[in-house]
């Protein structure tokens, strides 16, 4: 009872604030931007957010929170609309999607696949929404418990899961987390007010800016590379969708996919270091293996569409578990949106909710209104993204370049970043051609100055002894799954299961 | 040779962490290391740039072992041409403080040069249409703080 009462008043604080006219603005323009974005090819949700962010600077906590949140998952859902229609994934976690969406377009299906994963996202962001609002505050009490060698191995956990999760060898993973840790670190050491590794540059003295390594590793290498594979070719077969409704058949069939990939989302989005990727493609793998006649997949089978679409959606949401919770961001999206709130003058931690409720329950509470009002808009808006897509790429990618450019100055306003971001991209295109994934390097980034100062503390209360990280039982936990995590994947036999998840729908 | 390169890929991405790692370690020496107890600020990186040449080392030997692929060819064009549109933008914007106006038309120009199919005409309305557009969007909308042009 007493946590009913809990529960309720905070969920109501949390819609009186999303609810205001002002804030439900922000929401509608980050989900309509977001989804802009995301149908464009090149731009993740990274990117998209990284560009996006400094429109928020001006605009009060809440409101950039509510707004960039909008942007995330809206750009999230663009993707999966354009890996319906025209075969092109708009981000990494709806390549999946492309197999049996596009199929059922090709069909003149295009219609009920877009509704059921309109419909499996929403249904899949209602529970996200729940969960974060039940496991929210008892997971932030556990975490005002923990100290520093709990948060290190808690971190060491989510960057081991991020590399084993990643797309292609575990060995080089390792190496960009490695090497994404080092980069967090330039700038000026806290403990001893020391600089490190600023080459007498005084713009470095501050660290190198995120959304500077973002936009060089997602957007600038993208944009590169997306040329050189000399403008991708997209076969528009689209035709005005007639009917959207899926039939009861779709229905039947979908209601567990729908159930599964929300479940499959839920945990990996709430592990740090997983995402929206890997739940795509679990839920994906997942519906073929229990499917009675698996060979319908590939061929437009609704299935394939209904469970990934809610996997990616619930992973979205439940990445903000951690995020907001323990303050340790999962994924480099989430570090951005801890960016955000470092901007807005909040720290991010387990305290958030206790000193900003308005914040933390308006922010979920507008989450469950974002992906409502995505239904709403872009069933009846389809039309217009698909406009977009005729957008042949040579004109998009140097508007890109200027919303990049605009974006990375207005952070400082100076050239060096302008500058960095270029190298970075330039680094970014040669992690391409050898084939290293930036994904862990930049959560890696992100958590390096925090496993530093989190490191030092644990062995300074233990007097160097490093077996503190063993002997305390809920760091003992997390490491001890972090090692069932490498030892699992480095078996042969599950070795090869995880290249086929990853690389198989690539290929297919 | 004995030592056969299977996979370009690793080969180079190995020598390519080595490299990151070695600068690491020494650029570290300068600062204090301290002990485990009471770190100094060398502490960290210089585990971190040991482990990354360990890492290395181990994917290069690896690739002269697992076969790869080839590398594929740099697409100079496109890097040349969006590297030289940023680092205009930084120049034209901030050390020359020319104006807005100016700097988004410059990055829009070089950056239509990366692509092969560029046009000229095609190229100038695109950047038309997008000065007027980041002008009515950020200047006018958003209120950034920057001249329109260099006589403000």
């Amino acid at each position: 009872m007493e946590f009913l009462a809990e529960y309720f008043p905070n969920l109501t604080l949390g819609f009186a604030t999303a609810i205001t006219p002002i804030n439900l603005l922000y929401c509608f323009l980050g989900v309509f931007v977001g989804t802009l974005i995301g149908v464009l090819p090149g731009i993740g949700p990274l990117a998209a957010i990284a560009m996006l962010l400094p429109l928020t600077f001006n605009l009060p906590p809440v409101g950039a929170l509510i707004m960039l949140a909008g942007i995330y998952y809206g750009a999230q859902y663009g993707g999966s609309t354009t890996a319906i229609l025209v075969k092109l994934p708009g981000e990494s976690a709806s390549v999946v999607t492309c197999i049996d969406g596009y199929e059922m377009a090709k069909q003149g299906r295009a219609g009920p696949a877009l509704a059921i994963a309109a419909l499996g996202s929403f249904f899949a962001g209602t529970v996200g929404t729940i969960l974060i609002a039940t496991a929210g505050p008892p997971l932030a009490e556990m975490a005002l418990k923990f100290g520093a060698p709990e948060y290190f191995s808690l971190m060491v956990m989510g960057l081991i899961a991020s590399a084993v999760l990643a797309h292609g060898s575990l060995l080089k993973a390792l190496a960009m987390i490695l090497l994404g840790l080092l980069f967090g670190i330039v700038g000026t050491d806290v403990n001893s007010g020391m600089s490190r590794f600023a080459f007498g540059v005084s713009g470095l003295t501050d660290g190198i800016s995120f959304v500077v390594i973002a936009m060089g590793l997602f957007g600038f290498a993208e944009i590169v590379n997306n040329l050189e594979a000399g403008g991708t070719k997209r076969d528009l077969l689209f035709q005005k969708i007639k009917h959207l409704w899926p039939t009861w058949d779709d229905f039947k069939r979908s209601w567990r996919p729908v159930l599964r990939g929300t479940a499959i989302g839920a945990f990996f989005g709430t592990l740090p270091g997983a995402g929206p990727t890997i739940s795509a493609f679990s839920s994906y793998a997942l519906e073929k293996k229990v499917a009675k006649d698996p060979s319908r997949f590939g061929t437009g089978a609704i299935e394939g569409v209904a469970g990934p679409e809610s996997a990616n959606n619930a992973a979205a949401q439940c990445a903000f578990i951690p995020t907001l919770t323990l303050g340790i961001p999962g994924s480099g999206t989430m570090a951005l949106m801890l960016g955000a709130l470092t901007i807005q003058g909040i720290a991010p931690g387990p305290q958030v909710m206790t000193q900003n409720p308005e914040l933390f329950w308006g922010l979920i509470a507008s989450m469950w209104i974002g992906n409502g009002m995505l239904v709403l808009l872009n069933l009846p808006l389809i039309g217009l993204w698909v406009k977009l897509l005729t957008v042949p790429y040579r004109m998009l990618f140097p508007a890109i370049m200027v919303f990049m450019a605009i974006g990375v100055f207005s952070v400082n306003n100076q050239a060096l970043d302008i500058n960095m971001t270029l190298m970075f991209g330039f680094l970014g295109y040669i992690f391409v051609k050898l084939k290293c994934e930036p994904a862990p390097l930049i959560l890696a980034f992100v958590l390096g100055p925090l496993m530093e100062e989190n490191l030092r503390r644990a062995l300074l209360i233990s007097r160097g002894d490093p077996t503190v990280f063993m002997t305390r039982p809920i760091s003992a936990g997390f490491l001890i799954a972090t090692a069932l995590f490498l030892v699992i994947m480095l078996a042969p036999a599950i070795r090869k299961k995880r290249d086929q998840i990853t690389d198989e729908p690539l290929g297919a | 040779m004995r030592f056969k390169i299977k996979s370009q890929e690793d080969f180079w991405a190995g020598l390519m962490f080595i490299g990151f790692g070695l600068v690491a370690v020494v650029i570290a020496r300068d600062y204090p290391l301290g002990s485990a107890m009471r770190m100094g600020p060398g502490y960290f990186p210089t585990y971190l740039g040991v482990l990354m040449m360990i890492m290395g080392a181990i994917i290069t030997v690896r690739s002269t072992i697992l076969p790869g692929e080839r590398i594929r060819a740099f697409g100079w064009r496109g890097l040349g041409f969006l590297s030289l549109a940023f680092f205009t933008y930084g120049l034209l914007i901030d050390t020359l403080d020319v104006g807005f106006v100016l700097s988004i038309a410059a990055v829009v120009i070089l950056s239509t040069l990366a692509s092969r199919e560029f046009k000229l005409l095609q190229s100038l309305a695109l950047a038309a249409a997008l000065v007027l557009g980041t002008v009515a969007v950020f200047i006018w909308g958003l209120d950034m703080p920057y001249p329109l042009f260099w006589w403000r």
